[in-house]
């Protein structure tokens, strides 16, 4: 069809009465482009990191998270089997493959079977890191990779995520800065596959606009926030 | 899809008086309202947003050739694929031909206005392909075979009642004497039914809320994770957009998003706020094969550089319908096509005609309250009025109403006249009115004295307060 992409892209220069961007102008658009400024940051998140981490917490419960906060990884497996046993939930747990680097003592609580890999359907609870926290609205931000598959942050009724404090930023922005970062991306360079921004869990109010939680996605959001 | 907005008047008349669709519809009024109002109050940058949003789309808008190339090249650098659109039947038959490439049975979707638009379910029915709509409220109206109401809440003039009953008659493995009065019981329904689909389903097709020029990504804002599902367990992955959902830069996504979600549900965000790019990579555990961005004009090219331009920066929150008197007494499907309100009364002429659609910019009362909370600043009214003018300037209004026009041009054009004469009316009104203050029945007015009083103006003219209220005389400000 590049016939139509070039019809498309003809129609477009003609109404905007102008030929290909050229020139100073094109330079201009490329370095807007290039140097991807913060358009405006709200304030609500400005401070120390204990503003951000207490911001994190406060909207994250506001959305229907809930948050358990430890002192180390040392506490994880007993507080997750806790967690599991208050909800009535099984002990099984899918986790992304990139935990089983994390030095969690899972001896510590020997009633959890624990399990790595990309979601199926038969997986009750899952278990995956975040690449940030963000502040200002509770939101996550994970991604895919070899290591942490998408899939295990929709398909279990029961997402867990593991949390440092130190990874929690204020805006959104900051948490892109993060992922540039951490990928060493240049503009246009490849990104995960999937970037997920999560905010709570799965709900719709598609029935009489009554809110209920769990349409699709994961009907808990259970956060495990953890002292660096 | 295919289109009903020349009857609007009778579409509006009927929707009058379906006791169903009134009882949805009032409970639809102030729960919108009232969480926007809640959720802007607690960002005071909210206003500021909204500027730099509207600016972002400005610039975008008049570089957009540039944008939309440089999009392509990062989609296809991330390992996907561009298909450039024409209109609704290139876009079919590209998606089509995208279903038979992975010899596709059934294709889950997530919420796309657009793919409504190109009509594209019954198209894939039609060529076996079965579609399968995921959104409980999509999925609520492709079991009663109706169009969305609503762009956000498809099924908003749906009652749980009218639910229940399309979930019992449909699923029919299930026990008939099974509970299903909470819409507790309704949602696990809908889940577990869709749960197998989405991992039976060769492609998943979602639309697009943005489209990163920088990074290649298509954005998806849903709460539900339908989408996500859809777009995850499929083989292949199509999102279908039209051209103008183009922003430059990730800092210019997150500027709009803080608008999309607070204008449209009043929520601080929404749930899932998703960002794509390309099939899964090499040692990916999951995600698609392929990935397909469908890009489709239809008509906004041609509305570029026109009065109707600003109409392109619309991110589809749908606060100008959550506002709209008019939208809150007829609903959705009145407007007979696929974008309803104020919005809708500006893009379906520009996209399908004014001799289909020249009603709809006449189906407003101009109170202005779509514009005081579109997130990115359109003059909807302004635009509703360039096109009652131009229905004016090509004789495509009624003789009655060309009739009326001429009669108050000729005084308004003679302001003493027109002084005097609106004195004599105000103040004959007023007598009509007695001691009630209403009026129960009035020559030429019967359109509202049928269902209900008029009330008598108190006796002055708008022009004699204000001479009174000070602000006529000069050098005052």
């Amino acid at each position: 069809m590049s016939e139509a992409r070039e019809q498309i892209l003809a129609g477009i220069r003609k109404s905007l009465g102008r030929g290909r961007l050229e020139g100073a102008a094109a330079e201009a658009v490329e370095a807007r482009l290039k140097g991807h400024a913060r358009v405006l940051v709200p304030k609500r998140s400005d401070g120390d990191q204990a503003h951000k981490v207490g911001l994190f917490v406060e909207m994250a419960e506001a959305v229907s998270c809930t948050v358990d906060r430890l002192e180390s990884l040392e506490s994880v497996p007993e507080r997750l089997a806790d967690y599991l046993r208050r909800e009535n939930l099984p002990a099984r747990i899918k986790q992304s493959p990139a935990l089983e680097d994390t030095v969690i003592p899972w001896e510590k609580a020997p009633a959890l079977e624990i399990t790595s890999g990309a979601a199926v359907n038969e997986d009750a609870v899952g278990l995956t890191p975040a690449h940030a926290g963000i502040a200002e609205t509770g939101t996550l931000m994970l991604h895919s990779s070899a290591e942490t598959p998408t899939s295990l942050h929709f398909v279990p009724d029961t997402h867990v995520v593991l949390l440092r404090e130190s990874q929690i930023v204020g805006a959104y922005e900051d948490a892109w800065d993060m992922l540039r970062q951490k990928l060493g991306l240049e503009p246009g360079a490849s990104v995960p596959r999937t970037v997920n921004l999560v905010t709570g869990p799965s709900r719709t109010g598609d029935v009489e606009q009554i809110i209920q939680l769990g349409a699709h996605g994961p009907r808990r959001l259970h956060i495990m926030l953890v002292k660096d | 899809m295919e289109a009903t907005s020349h009857s609007f008047k009778q579409n509006a008349r009927d929707a009058l008086t379906d006791a169903q669709l009134q009882k949805a519809l009032s409970k639809m009024r102030p729960g919108f309202q009232q969480k926007r109002a809640d959720v802007v109050a607690k960002l005071p940058e909210f206003e500021d947003l909204r500027d730099r949003g509207r600016d972002i789309k400005n610039h975008v808008l008049e570089n957009l050739d540039f944008y939309l190339e440089r999009f392509e090249s990062n989609v296809i650098a991330n390992g996907g694929q561009v298909h450039w659109c024409r209109n609704s039947e290139e876009a079919r038959q590209t998606i089509m031909e995208i279903c038979r490439s992975v010899d596709a049975k059934t294709v889950t979707k997530g919420k796309s206005m657009v793919a409504e638009e190109i009509g594209l379910n019954e198209y894939l029915e039609e060529h076996g392909v079965e579609p399968i709509e995921t959104d409980l409220g999509e999925y609520i109206i492709q079991l009663r075979g109706e169009p969305p109401s609503h762009i956000i809440a498809p099924a908003i003039h749906v009652n749980k009642e009218q639910v229940v009953e399309a979930f019992r008659k449909k699923h029919t493995d299930l026990p008939p004497d099974r509970p299903l009065e909470e819409v507790g019981d309704i949602t696990d329904e809908a889940r577990t039914q869709l749960r197998s689909k989405f991992f039976a389903a060769d492609v998943g097709i979602t639309g697009a809320n943005f489209l990163i020029a920088e990074t290649g990504q298509t954005v998806i804002v849903t709460n539900e994770g339908n989408g996500d599902l859809t777009q995850t367990l499929g083989k292949a992955h199509v999102v279908v957009a039209s051209l103008e959902k183009i922003v430059p830069t990730l800092e210019d996504a997150s500027c709009i998003l803080r608008l999309l979600a607070r204008s449209a549900t009043g929520q601080e965000f929404s749930v899932y706020t998703t960002f794509s790019s390309g099939p899964r990579r090499e040692t990916d555990l999951d995600g698609p094969e392929s990935f397909h961005v469908v890009l489709i004009d239809n008509g906004r090219s041609a509305m570029l550089g026109t009065e109707y331009q600003d109409m392109l920066r619309c991110i589809r929150c749908s606060a100008c319908m959550n506002h709209c008197p008019v939208y809150a007494a007829v609903g959705g499907h009145a407007y007979g096509w696929v974008y309803p309100g104020p919005m809708g009364a500006v893009l379906t002429p520009s996209l399908i005609g004014i001799d289909e659609a020249g009603h709809l910019p006449n189906a407003s009362t101009f109170c202005g309250r779509c514009e005081q909370v579109c997130p990115m600043r359109i003059p909807l009214p302004k635009m509703m009025r360039h096109y009652r003018a131009k229905e004016f300037t090509e004789n495509k209004t009624t003789s009655q109403v060309r009739a009326g026009l001429g009669l108050w041009s000729y005084f308004a054009k003679r302001p003493w006249l027109y002084r005097q004469s609106t004195k004599l009316g105000a103040a004959l009104l007023r007598a009509l009115g007695g001691n009630r203050g209403r009026i129960a029945t009035l020559p030429l007015a019967s359109g509202w004295t049928s269902v209900r009083d008029m009330p008598a103006p108190e006796g002055r003219t708008f022009q004699q307060l204000y001479k009174m209220s000070g602000h006529g005389k000069k050098g005052s400000a």
